[in-house]
C-alpha cells in the first residue's frame, strides 16, 4: 500500500489543471429491478434523486429493496427455502473546487441477518484542456454478520477499497478509461475455528468412510485482499451509433484469477429511441481451498463449497431500448425517459456437482455438473430537471 | 501482477504529465465525445444495480469504475 500512496502523491503533484469541471445532471431515477435463476428471485424497487444546491455543490440519496424468494441449489441440498428483504440507502454529495471534484458517500445496508455501513471520499482532477480525468478514492465499511438461527452469532467485519480512475479522450471519436481497485475485507476478534467472509448457512460435502458423503461448516481465512484492474473504451462509429468495449484482470490471495470481457453496441433509432445489444463473458479459477467434496472430515485447514469461489465461466446477452418521451408529455420535467433492458445469464460450473440428485442413481463426487440460467430486468423511468 | 500492471499505466501518466501536452482534441471538435451515447455510465441507477448482480454471482470485484457499499452477497 505504501507504493500506492506514493504514487498519489506524485500523480496529486503533476496534475496541472486548466479548465473547470462540471456537476453531475439534476435527476431522478426510478427503477423496478427483477432477477429470476436459479431457484432465486429477487426484485425491487431503486429511486435515485440527483440535486443541485448552488453551483458548486451536488447531493445524491438513493434508496434500494431486493426482496428476495430463494430455493436456491445451497438451500434445496441443506436448508428450507426462506424469503427476506434487503434495504439499502445511500447519500452521496460532490464539491465542486474550481478543477477538481471532491466526492463524499455514505451507504448504510439492513437485512435481518446483515448489516453492511460504508463510508467513502474520492477526488477527482481534470487538466489537459479537459481531455484527461484522474481520480482516487478510499472507501471504509464496518459489516456485522449474523445468523437466524442463532441469535448470539456475531461477527465484526472491516472492508478497506482505495481505487485510482483515469479517463482520457483520445480522438475525438474515442473515449477510455481505466480503474484500479485494491480491496481488503480482515474479520475481528475471531477464533481460529469462527469465519466471517462465507455465508453461515452454507456447508461443504465430505467423503464417509460409507463411500456416501455427510455435510460439516465451511470455514474460511479471516482476510482477502484483490486487485482489479479495468480498461474501458467507447468509439463513435462513422454514424451516430457506438461500440463499448471492456476488459477487466481481477486476482485475490485467495487464489482465484478472473477475467471478463464485454462488446456494447449502442444504436439510436429516430429521435425517440436509442437500442442497446451486449455481450459479455466472464470466467475465474478456483479458490485454493474450494472443493466440491472433500476427501475426509476436517481435510483441511480452509474449507470452501460456495460455487461463487468455484472455477466456472459464465456468459450473458444484453438487449435494451431507451425510449424519450416527448417533452411537455410529463410537466416540471426537461427531459423524460423510459428504458426497458434484459440481460440473460448463461453460467457452467466446471467443479460444482448438483448434489440433489438421487444418491442411489449417482455416487458421492458423480453426480451431474451445476449449470444456472439466470434473467434481470431493469424498468426504468429517469425525469431530469 | 496487476500492482505491476497499475506500476506501468500510472508511469505512462507520469511522463504524460511531464512533457508540454497541448490539448490535441479542442472543445470545438468534441461534439461526438459529449453525445450521451458514448457516456460510461449513462444511467447511474441501472448501471449500478447491474454490478451488483455481477458481484453476487462472481467472486472478482472491483476494477469496474462503480462503488458500492457491502451487501451481505457471501
Amino acid at each position: 500500500m505504501a507504493v500506492i500512496k506514493r504514487l498519489f502523491i506524485l500523480l496529486a503533484w503533476f496534475v496541472q489543471p486548466l479548465y473547470a469541471a462540471v456537476l453531475p445532471d439534476e435527476r431522478i431515477d426510478v427503477m423496478y429491478h427483477g432477477y429470476d435463476g436459479g431457484g432465486a428471485e429477487i426484485d425491487g424497487p431503486s429511486i435515485l434523486v440527483r440535486k443541485n444546491i448552488g453551483a458548486s455543490v451536488s447531493v445524491a440519496a438513493n434508496y434500494y429493496v431486493d426482496m428476495v424468494s430463494s430455493a436456491s441449489i445451497d438451500v434445496q441440498a441443506t436448508a428450507s427455502p426462506y424469503s427476506e428483504e434487503r434495504k439499502e440507502s445511500g447519500l452521496s454529495g460532490q464539491y465542486l473546487i474550481d478543477r477538481s471534484t471532491l466526492k463524499f458517500g455514505y451507504t448504510q445496508s439492513t437485512e435481518n441477518d446483515y448489516d453492511a455501513t460504508t463510508y467513502s471520499f474520492g477526488i477527482d482532477q481534470s487538466f489537459f484542456g479537459d481531455l484527461t480525468t484522474l481520480g482516487f478514492g478510499v472507501s471504509f465499511g464496518e459489516d456485522i454478520v449474523g445468523q437466524n438461527t442463532d441469535p448470539t452469532y456475531k461477527r465484526d467485519l472491516q472492508r478497506r477499497k482505495y481505487s485510482v480512475n483515469a479517463s482520457q479522450i483520445i480522438t475525438k471519436n474515442l473515449l477510455a478509461s481505466f480503474s484500479f481497485d485494491s480491496m481488503t475485507d480482515q474479520c475481528l476478534n475471531l477464533t481460529d475455528e469462527q469465519s466471517c467472509l462465507n455465508n453461515p448457512y452454507r456447508s461443504v460435502r465430505y467423503l464417509t468412510s460409507s463411500g456416501n458423503y455427510a455435510y460439516q461448516s465451511e470455514r474460511y481465512p479471516h482476510t482477502r485482499n484483490s486487485d482489479a484492474l479495468g480498461v474501458r473504451a467507447i468509439y463513435y462509429l462513422p454514424y451516430r451509433a457506438s461500440l463499448r468495449g471492456e476488459v477487466r484482470k481481477f486476482s485475490d490471495n485467495w487464489g482465484i484469477d478472473a477475467e471478463n470481457a464485454e462488446l456494447r453496441y449502442l444504436h439510436p433509432y429516430g429521435e425517440r429511441f436509442l437500442f442497446e445489444v451486449k455481450y459479455r463473458v466472464y470466467n475465474q479459477t478456483a479458490a485454493d481451498f474450494y472443493s466440491d467434496l472433500f476427501p475426509f472430515l476436517n481435510a483441511q485447514n480452509f474449507l470452501a463449497r460456495d460455487k461463487e469461489l468455484s472455477p466456472f465461466s459464465s456468459t450473458t446477452v444484453g438487449l435494451g431500448v431507451t425510449y424519450k418521451i416527448p417533452p411537455g408529455t410529463i410537466p416540471w420535467f426537461n427531459k423524460s425517459t423510459a428504458n426497458f433492458y434484459w440481460d440473460h445469464f448463461n453460467i457452467d460450473y466446471d467443479n460444482f456437482r448438483d448434489a440433489r440428485v438421487s444418491p442411489e442413481e449417482y455416487g458421492a463426487g458423480q453426480e451431474p455438473l451445476y449449470s444456472l440460467q439466470a434473467d434481470v430486468i431493469r424498468l426504468y423511468f429517469s425525469f431530469w430537471f | 501482477m496487476m500492482l505491476r500492471l497499475f506500476a506501468v499505466l500510472s508511469l505512462a501518466c507520469l511522463v504524460t504529465a511531464c512533457s508540454q501536452v497541448k490539448p490535441w482534441v479542442k472543445p470545438y471538435e468534441r461534439q461526438n465525445i459529449a453525445d450521451e451515447i458514448m457516456s460510461f455510465e449513462r444511467d447511474p441507477v441501472a448501471d449500478s444495480y447491474l454490478h451488483h448482480v455481477y458481484d453476487a454471482r462472481e467472486a472478482a470485484r472491483g476494477g469496474d469504475g462503480a462503488s458500492g457499499g457491502g451487501c451481505g452477497c457471501n
